[in-house]
């Protein structure tokens, strides 16, 4: 076996709050961070953008680009330093409490080989791995031209290209917009933007979300641009059917009443459809706080996340989180926990006392509570299981229909993921349950009512117990069978 | 600012601005779907961040990458996951495609080989 390389602090996740993290800890004065991260660059999803090794990004798709460049010059500096030290292009697959720390598991994200150092022990571990587009399904869902909108959006900053020339972005949720505007400030139409919800879903909310005037700002603009392309935005609206042979080409809509129930007679077709992004929330990246046995919960959003305490610790010691992991909130919340995150993990390596971080925690309170109320106004929609046809496909690697989920919930008692997985296949293909985790917890819930985060308490509890199974990934990335031979 | 990169696609010239993921130079060459389920159905790009797992290829001999993480690189061979260069190398279980005298092949939870089944 290799020799272990060590460090003060090690970082999963280079984002928003990964980051803010590291910089944080080494503000702190820990003396080694290592920070590891699946893509190229720095930046994560929400700052994913064009590379560094060409032309760079002037960060004209980008909301908060400034604070992007801030964080990243006190990254360099901290990797000029030594302080810091960046593995891009790099997965962590298994993670470990060890006797005095972490090992962590390193191999690269893609290509062949093995990582320099495919072992890592650190002191302190702090996880910031972000989120997914959460996902239900639809009839037609797997045809290509189906995009989660996150997927959109990271492809546009990415590559400066649309993967598509007229789309329909449905779901539910504020990050539909933002989606959109990028569409059409890269020269795409956007035929529709299709939200579930109704917006008076906000009105008991309006206190937590004046609290937040930054995001009022930014929803101005895109309804400005709304209005300048003339986006049709339709609220209580969703898809029914993605119609096409093999690539989508136009899209069914009907609006929904509050149960979910199609309204009759307003079911439409919109054409000429080369592009769909959907999303429905968040999905936080959960599989290694659930490996350390980090006690998880239920959000408001019904996904599940880790339990933190207002220093970002987990219920595991030494493990810390920030971000997404710990409640799907957005990037100005991810870089204040990252904040508290790398000065708390920093000040117990180093034995200081921890500054007061009164700023981040009034700013987390803020975003955390702006967050609850987004989540409240935009529910995934009820309804949408019963809009499924026998042969839609749920969970997309292994081809597991609707019709096979509900007959072995019915006749297998398969009620939650776990037995579903066993019974039918569902989320034990390529992506584990990363796409269809949360349907097939919705669906394989008793006669469909364990909806996670709804419904009876004790059905809430057989959802959160399921969405934990769906987590559960003991090698939580792919990596080529090569990589074992050295443990 | 857009040097050009070089690469094949199932033996095709494929080329796009220096810097753009695999999937970028893919749909911009108009292919929509570039694999093939066990079932028969195209997929391309889904979730585009490397969650979903439904963009990979085979890059330079590498089997499961995923299209949507990687840069397009110079001289790139990429070809279709599950697709012609699979169907004529040798298989440890003695080679060639599986018949449908053999029965539906191995059904194991086995990762990396997930899409190297046979296609039936």
């Amino acid at each position: 076996m290799s020799p272990a390389l060590t460090a003060d602090i090690a970082v999963i996740g280079a984002g928003p709050a990964g980051l803010a993290a590291a910089n944080a800890a080494a503000a702190g004065g820990a003396s080694t961070i290592l920070v590891v991260d699946s893509a190229i660059q720095p930046g994560g999803q929400f700052w994913r953008h064009r590379t560094e090794a060409s032309a760079g990004d002037d960060g004209h798709l980008h909301h908060g680009w400034d604070d992007y460049l801030a964080l990243r010059a006190a990254f360099d500096a901290s990797i000029a330093t030594g302080v810091i030290d960046f593995r891009p292009s790099t997965s962590v697959w298994a993670v470990a409490a060890g006797e005095d720390g972490f090992i962590l598991r390193l191999a690269p994200s893609h290509g062949p080989g093995q990582s320099p150092d495919p072992v890592v022990r650190a002191s302190r571990l702090i996880i910031a791995t972000g989120g997914y587009d959460r996902q239900i399904p639809i009839p037609g869902w797997d045809l290509p031209g189906v995009m989660a909108a996150g997927g959109i959006q990271g492809f546009a900053k990415q590559n400066d290209l649309l993967p598509g020339r007229r789309f329909v972005i449905a779901g539910t949720g504020p990050f539909l917009l933002p989606v959109a505007d990028t569409v059409v400030r890269l020269g795409g139409e956007v035929a529709a933007v299709l939200e579930s919800s109704r917006l008076t879903g906000w009105l008991p909310h309006m206190r937590s979300a004046a609290r937040v005037p930054e995001k009022a700002l930014e929803g101005a603009g895109y309804a400005w641009t709304f209005l300048r392309e003339r986006i049709p935005y339709r609220t209580q609206t969703v898809i029914t059917e993605i119609l096409g042979d093999d690539r989508v080409e136009a899209v069914r809509t009907a609006r929904i009443d509050c149960l979910g129930e199609v309204v009759a007679g307003t079911e439409r077709i919109l054409d000429d459809i080369d592009a769909v992004g959907l999303g429905w929330g968040f999905t936080p990246q959960l599989e290694l706080p659930v490996a350390l046995g980090a006690d998880t919960r239920v959000d408001v959003d019904g996904s599940l996340v880790a339990v933190v305490d207002e220093g970002q610790r987990s219920s595991e010691p030494g493990l810390l989180l920030a971000g997404e992991v710990t409640g799907v909130g957005g990037a100005a919340l991810a870089v204040a926990e990252g904040r508290v995150a790398g000065a708390v993990a920093a000040a117990e390596v180093t034995g200081r006392t921890a500054p007061g971080l009164r700023a981040e925690r009034a700013t987390i309170a803020r975003h955390r509570a702006f967050a609850a109320s987004m989540h409240r106004a935009h529910p995934v929609p009820a309804g949408w299981e019963g809009r499924l046809g026998e042969d839609t496909i749920v969970c997309r690697c292994e081809e597991v229909p609707a019709g096979a989920i509900v007959r072995a919930r019915d006749g297998l008692a398969a009620t939650d993921a776990r037995s579903q997985k066993n019974m039918t296949r569902a989320g034990m293909g390529w992506c584990q349950g990363r796409e269809c985790g949360f349907a097939v917890t919705c669906l394989s819930g008793r006669g469909g009512e364990a909806a996670p985060g709804a419904g009876h308490p004790a059905h809430a509890e057989d959802a959160a117990a399921s969405l934990a199974q769906t987590m559960k990934r003991p090698v939580a990335q792919p990596v080529p069978l090569s990589t074992f031979f050295d443990l | 600012m857009s040097d050009e990169v070089t690469a094949s696609f199932d033996g095709s010239p494929l080329s796009a601005p220096a810097g753009a993921s695999v999937a970028a130079a893919l749909l911009a060459s108009g292919r929509t779907s570039w694999r093939t389920t066990r079932a028969g159905r195209p997929r391309g790009l889904f979730c585009g961040i490397g969650v979903c797992f439904d963009c990979l290829v085979d890059i330079d001999g590498q089997t499961g990458q995923r299209a949507c993480m990687i840069p397009l690189a110079e001289g790139m061979d990429i070809r279709s996951a599950g697709g012609h260069a699979r169907r004529v190398r040798p298989t440890p279980r003695g080679g060639g495609r599986p018949s449908r005298a053999d029965g539906p092949p191995p059904r194991g939870d086995d990762g990396t080989t997930a899409d190297n089944r046979g296609r039936r």
